[in-house]
Order: C-alpha cells, then sequence, then structure tokens
C-alpha cells in the first residue's frame, strides 16, 4: 500500500531568528524585530517577489517557509506540480485582526484598510504561496492550541492517497505579536525521512 | 503641484509597500496599473481609503478611481481641484 | 468503496431554528434580510440577515446554561445540541468535532466587549465548543475563508476515510460584526439593498448570521430521512489572486473536475446546482464562465444568498443542508432577489420553487485567498 511508502522529502523552519532548510542553517540575525528579520530573510534568500512585501507577517512566514522548500524540491522549473497545502496554527490572523480592529475602533477617525483587512483570514497566506508557485491545488488551514501532528497525518495521508494531491506542504505557522514560529515538511512518496507522527514531532521540536 | 506629486509618491511607495521601488522611478505620467507600477485592485482601494483619510475626498463609484488613479499627474490635478484638507 | 453520509442537521436563522422550518420559508420565497439601522454595529443603515437576540437567549438559557457563553457560541451550541440528540450517537474516541467558521468570536476583540479578547482564539471556541458536549477527541477547527462550510464536509469525509472516526459532528457559525462589516465596505462590496445574485441589477453582498450543523457518518442504518451520500468533493486554488475571483474560473473549474472524477459522474448527472452567488459583480461572472466551460449553463442553479445574505463561515453547509432537504423535497427553490440574467454566459437560475424530481447535486462554494470547493451529493434511497 502507498500508505507505508510516504516519505518527508524535505523540511523547513524558521524561528528564533534563524530559517533553516532540513538540518542546515541558511539564514541568522541577531536580535532584531520580526518585521525586520524577515525582510532581511527575504533579501538573503535571494527570494525576489516584490509582492512579499504587501504581506501581512502570517503570510509573510510561511510563504518564505514554503518558498524555500518548494525551491529546493523543484524539478522543472514550469512543470505544474499537484502540491496540496495544509498549514495549521494557534493564533489564526488574530495579529493583523487586531490591526484592523484598531483601525475601527475611533469613530472619528476610521479608515479601515482594505490592504489589511484582506489579511484577516489565515488561509491567504496559502493563496500567496499558490500563487508564487502556481499551485491550482488542496488547499485546508486548520487552526489547534498546540500541532496536532495525529490529525495532519492522517489528512496528508488521505490527499496522497485519494489521489488529490501528488504531495502535500503541511506545516505549523503562526504569528501572534512579536511571538512567532514556521515549520513545514513536505509530504511525498520521495525522500528518505519516513512519514510518521513520531518524526513530524522530532523535526518540529528541533526547530 | 509638483510638491503634491512628490507627496503622492512617496504615499504610494510606502502605504501600498512598494519597498523595491524609489520615487525617482515614478515618472508623473508613468501608469499605476498594468505595465506601470503594477499596482492592483486591493491598491486601488487603498488609493480611495487615502483620498478619504490625508485630502477629505470620497469616491464611492470604484469606476471614478480607474479614471483618477491613471497616472501621478492625473491624480494630483484631481486633488488639488476636489481636496478638502 | 465505502461511502460517507450527510445525516441529522440544523439551521439556527432568522428564518427558524430548525431545518424543516427554514427551508418551509425558503420555499414559500420568505427572506431573512433586512435594513438594520444600529450605529452600534456600522455607521450607516446596512442590509442582514441577523438573529432575533431575545428569541436566541430563552432558547439557549432553556438548555439549563449558567456560564457566560459569547452569541456565537450560543448559536453554535443550540444548532449542534439538535443535530446531536437527533443522532443518538454517543461521543466516544471514533466520533469527531469540526468547527467551521472564517473569524469566531472576533466581537471579543473590541474592548467594549464585556469578555476578555482571549475568546478571539479559535482554538478557544473549540475547546468551549468540545467541553460543553463532552467531545473526547480534539476540536479541529477550519478556517479557510469562505469554502470552509463546505470545505468542512470534505474534511469530515477525509478523516473517516482515513480511519481517524466513524462519524464526525460538523458546527458552523459566523456572527455579524462591525469587524466583518467595515471590512466589506472597504472592499466596496456590500449592497444597501437585498442582494440581487446573477442579476444585471447586482451591487454587491449582504452580511448575514447563521450557525448550521450536521452529522457526517460512515454508517448506513439509523440515517436522516433527507440523508445524502458524499460521492465527490475537491477544493482547488485559482493561483490568481488574493481577492479578486480568476476571471477564467480556473479553480472552481478544476474544483468542480476533482469532484466529479472522485464522484464518476459527469455533468448530465447533475440535476442541480447549490452554486456560491454572492451577488458580487465579479464572483458571479466567474461562475457563469465556469459553468459554461464545464457544459452545466443549463443544469438549473440558485444561490440562497437572497434568504440569509453571506454567512461567511456557515454559509456552505448551510446550502448543503439546505440541498439536502431540496433533494428529499424533489423541490427546486428560487434564487431570492434574481430578476434578469446579469452575467456574460447563459446559466440556468431558478426563479420559483418548482417541484422536480432529484437525486444528485452540486454545491459550491469559492472565498478570499483564491481558494474553491466543490461537492457533489446524492440523495439516499432507502
Amino acid at each position: 500500500m502507498k500508505r507505508q511508502l510516504l516519505k518527508i522529502k524535505a523540511y523547513a523552519s524558521i524561528a528564533n531568528n534563524r530559517v533553516s532548510l532540513n538540518d542546515g542553517i541558511v539564514f541568522s540575525e541577531e536580535k532584531n524585530d520580526l518585521s525586520a528579520f524577515l525582510k532581511q530573510a527575504y533579501k538573503s534568500l535571494d527570494t525576489n517577489y516584490s509582492k512579499f512585501f504587501k504581506m501581512d507577517a502570517l503570510s509573510k512566514l510561511g510563504f518564505l517557509a514554503a518558498d524555500i522548500i518548494l525551491k529546493s524540491t523543484q524539478k522543472e522549473p514550469d512543470l505544474e506540480r499537484n502540491t496540496a497545502l495544509v498549514f495549521s496554527n494557534s493564533a489564526s490572523s488574530l495579529d493583523t485582526d487586531r490591526k484592523h480592529q484598531k483601525s475601527i475602533q475611533d469613530k472619528d477617525n476610521y479608515f479601515p484598510s482594505p490592504a489589511v483587512f484582506v489579511y484577516t483570514l489565515p488561509n491567504i497566506c496559502l493563496g500567496e504561496i499558490s500563487i508564487k508557485h502556481k499551485l491550482y491545488s488542496e488547499n485546508s488551514f486548520f487552526i489547534f492550541n498546540h500541532i496536532n501532528t495525529g490529525y495532519l497525518f492522517d489528512y496528508a495521508n488521505n490527499l496522497i492517497l485519494s489521489n488529490k494531491a501528488d504531495e502535500v506542504l503541511c506545516g505549523w505557522v503562526n504569528c501572534d505579536g512579536e511571538d512567532y514560529e514556521a515549520f513545514v515538511y513536505l509530504v511525498s512518496t520521495e525522500g528518505t525521512i519516513p512519514h510518521t507522527k513520531e518524526e513530524i514531532l522530532k523535526l518540529y521540536n528541533i526547530k | 503641484m509638483s510638491e503634491l506629486k512628490q507627496e503622492l509618491k512617496e504615499k504610494i511607495i510606502t502605504q501600498l509597500n512598494l519597498e523595491d521601488i524609489a520615487i525617482e522611478e515614478i515618472a508623473d505620467n508613468d501608469p499605476l496599473f498594468g505595465d506601470g507600477l503594477g499596482l492592483d485592485s486591493i491598491d486601488a482601494l487603498e488609493l480611495i481609503v487615502m483620498l478619504d483619510k490625508d485630502y477629505g475626498i470620497k469616491l464611492t463609484d470604484p469606476k471614478e478611481g480607474k479614471k483618477i488613479f491613471e497616472s501621478i499627474e492625473i491624480m494630483a490635478a484631481y486633488i488639488s481641484e476636489h481636496r478638502s484638507k | 468503496m465505502n461511502n460517507t453520509y450527510l445525516s441529522y442537521n440544523n439551521i439556527v436563522s432568522s428564518l427558524g431554528f430548525d431545518s424543516p422550518t427554514v427551508i418551509e420559508k425558503i420555499r414559500n420565497g420568505e427572506s431573512g434580510l433586512k435594513l438594520v439601522a444600529d450605529t452600534s454595529i456600522f455607521p450607516t443603515p446596512f442590509c442582514s440577515s441577523l438573529i432575533n437576540t431575545e428569541r436566541l437567549e430563552n432558547k439557549f438559557a432553556n438548555l439549563g446554561n449558567i456560564e457566560e457563553y459569547t452569541r456565537l457560541e450560543q448559536m453554535l451550541i443550540i444548532s449542534l445540541e439538535a443535530t446531536l440528540k437527533a443522532s443518538k450517537i454517543k461521543l466516544t474516541d471514533r466520533v469527531g468535532l469540526i468547527i467551521s467558521t472564517t473569524k469566531g468570536n472576533i466581537d471579543t476583540l473590541d474592548p467594549s466587549h464585556p469578555m476578555p479578547e482571549e475568546r478571539a482564539y479559535l482554538g478557544t471556541l473549540g475547546h468551549i465548543v468540545k467541553s460543553y458536549f463532552g467531545f473526547k477527541t480534539e476540536p479541529i477547527v477550519l478556517s479557510n475563508a469562505c469554502v470552509s462550510g463546505l470545505l468542512a464536509i470534505s474534511v469530515a469525509k477525509r478523516f473517516i476515510a482515513q480511519g481517524t472516526f466513524d462519524h464526525v459532528f460538523i458546527v458552523g457559525g459566523d456572527v455579524v460584526t462591525p469587524f466583518i462589516l467595515s471590512g466589506f465596505n472597504s472592499f466596496q462590496a456590500l449592497s444597501p439593498q437585498p442582494c440581487k445574485p446573477y442579476c444585471k441589477q447586482r451591487s454587491g453582498i449582504n452580511i448575514g448570521e447563521v450557525a448550521a450543523s450536521v452529522l457526517v457518518t460512515k454508517e448506513k442504518e439509523n440515517l436522516a430521512p433527507e440523508a445524502v451520500a458524499i460521492l465527490g468533493e475537491g477544493t482547488c486554488n485559482d493561483a490568481n489572486h488574493i481577492s479578486g475571483p480568476s476571471r477564467t474560473g480556473e479553480g472552481l473549474y478544476r474544483s468542480i473536475g476533482s469532484a466529479f472524477k472522485e464522484a464518476g459522474v459527469s455533468a448530465v448527472d447533475i440535476d442541480y446546482i447549490s452554486a456560491h452567488g454572492t451577488a458580487t459583480i465579479f464572483n458571479d461572472e466567474m461562475e457563469a464562465i465556469t459553468l459554461n466551460r464545464l457544459q452545466l449553463e443549463k443544469t438549473p442553479l440558485n444561490s440562497l444568498k437572497g434568504y440569509f445574505g453571506h454567512t461567511l463561515g456557515a454559509s456552505g453547509l448551510l446550502e448543503t443542508i439546505v440541498g439536502m432537504h431540496s433533494l428529499y423535497n424533489n423541490t427546486l427553490y428560487s434564487t431570492l432577489g434574481f430578476s434578469e440574467l446579469g452575467v456574460s454566459q447563459p446559466i440556468n437560475v431558478i426563479t420559483k420553487s418548482t417541484p422536480k424530481k432529484l437525486a444528485i447535486f452540486l454545491k459550491t462554494a469559492s472565498g478570499f485567498g483564491g481558494c474553491n470547493t466543490a461537492a457533489v451529493f446524492k440523495k439516499v434511497t432507502p
């Protein structure tokens, strides 16, 4: 059965002022605020995608983490890939929700911004990744109090076993004020790390 | 008028987060949408908010915005004629 | 292949607090949309379908509750209570809970709200519902913009197929808040009048509030009379823009294709389409283009936004439940607000309640972030 054969092909994380791909650090920066750190990471990783600057912090985090994995596993640049996106976190889009709320709080200075409001949905982050990588694929965004490797594991398996996706980019991408972390991994039929709940948790914990 | 144009360019860059574009790169007659600065529909809505907030101009018809936001030149002319702040 | 079924269900809305009451009002063409002049919600009068607060609170008090719950929690609990009770299913570690919502208790972010803003965490909302009923499994909160309600059905089916659960209860809901109204207004997407899906005169959406719940199960025994089987489903991104729908409807086209493929059906098998039909210029146009690309332009179609407005995280679930009853009652329900076709391609909009023998329907939804979901449901013949 296909289920036994599934692997984790690659993984990436952004946390504690470091960006890692598989077992190597690809960018790190001394103490800095999140916004400046993400901007430096973007530049250092040669992302070259000016829409990045318009994104909210959650989208930037998810976008960067996904981008380094998808670039590192890309076979042919123009070949369409059926990679599903399954992300989760605990704060949804609250970081941006608070900004929008602030803009409507004062009735005498009431100027809600469409460019802020559009990011008050966590799945916008999946949309940003889909646009950059031309992924016309399955999207789901879940909210749990803590990473739930069991649910992510079952859901990714099902997407591949039911032929809805060839690969699944799973993740935990959370942004809540200055607290942030991104951990994404690519479930595939190729790779060397077994796709198990234990491995997912292990990789998540070493970030 | 040239002061207003300069001000608009600065505002567009900061409010629309065009971090990799410098003021000098925007010519007064450059198209802002499409092939020009590459602004999109959310940017257009954001500019409508900017007109309201900074110049006291309320646009209710998005189609109106399309004409006004053609270039910095046209925007500046419209604002100086209609501004209430 | 084993089927998965949608069974017992409930709708809490301005048109009533149970599915049959709501369906009867839809059949009679009664809308829940009203002009609301309440400056505490929005500076100018707006059109919405709001649940009567007194009725909601009385109903909730009747459940014997003493603790404090938010408006949304009350709606979700009242709806799920009814579905759970009807299903007679015992909550074990084989029973899952999915909460579908876009913004949850977002109203608690307002400093004037009596509850602390920590209540706005969606995980907290999930745990409140879980503890209220005593679910044994971790709640799954799905927040995927306006496809959440329909995608929740896919998610439930997928977890059941994967062996995670035998039964899943889905409850979906969102409330009408200054947060949401101000945002959609900044998008110039709100219509001050009752919305007019697919119509020449359409000018945008209305936001409404609903809680809806359904049992998803793998057991063919003890199904509700209106139960349907989920034949196939799919979700595909437009990969085009984060707020505007794709001009070609690529994501929706692929979603329907994915659902058809799994269901083993084609356009000719579909008796009716329960579409998204938000009544914005671009959404409705995109849907018409997509349906023509799939040769679905002659299939009878409705949008239910003229009854409830756009109910965000509940909408896909609510409209699927209405679809189930539509099959059961062998009746097509009309697209309230529609009068004259205003999209560039032909589509067959249902304009009055019409009896028709029905077996299979297609439900679609599209939302911000470029997401689209489609699912095919078939009547269960007893």
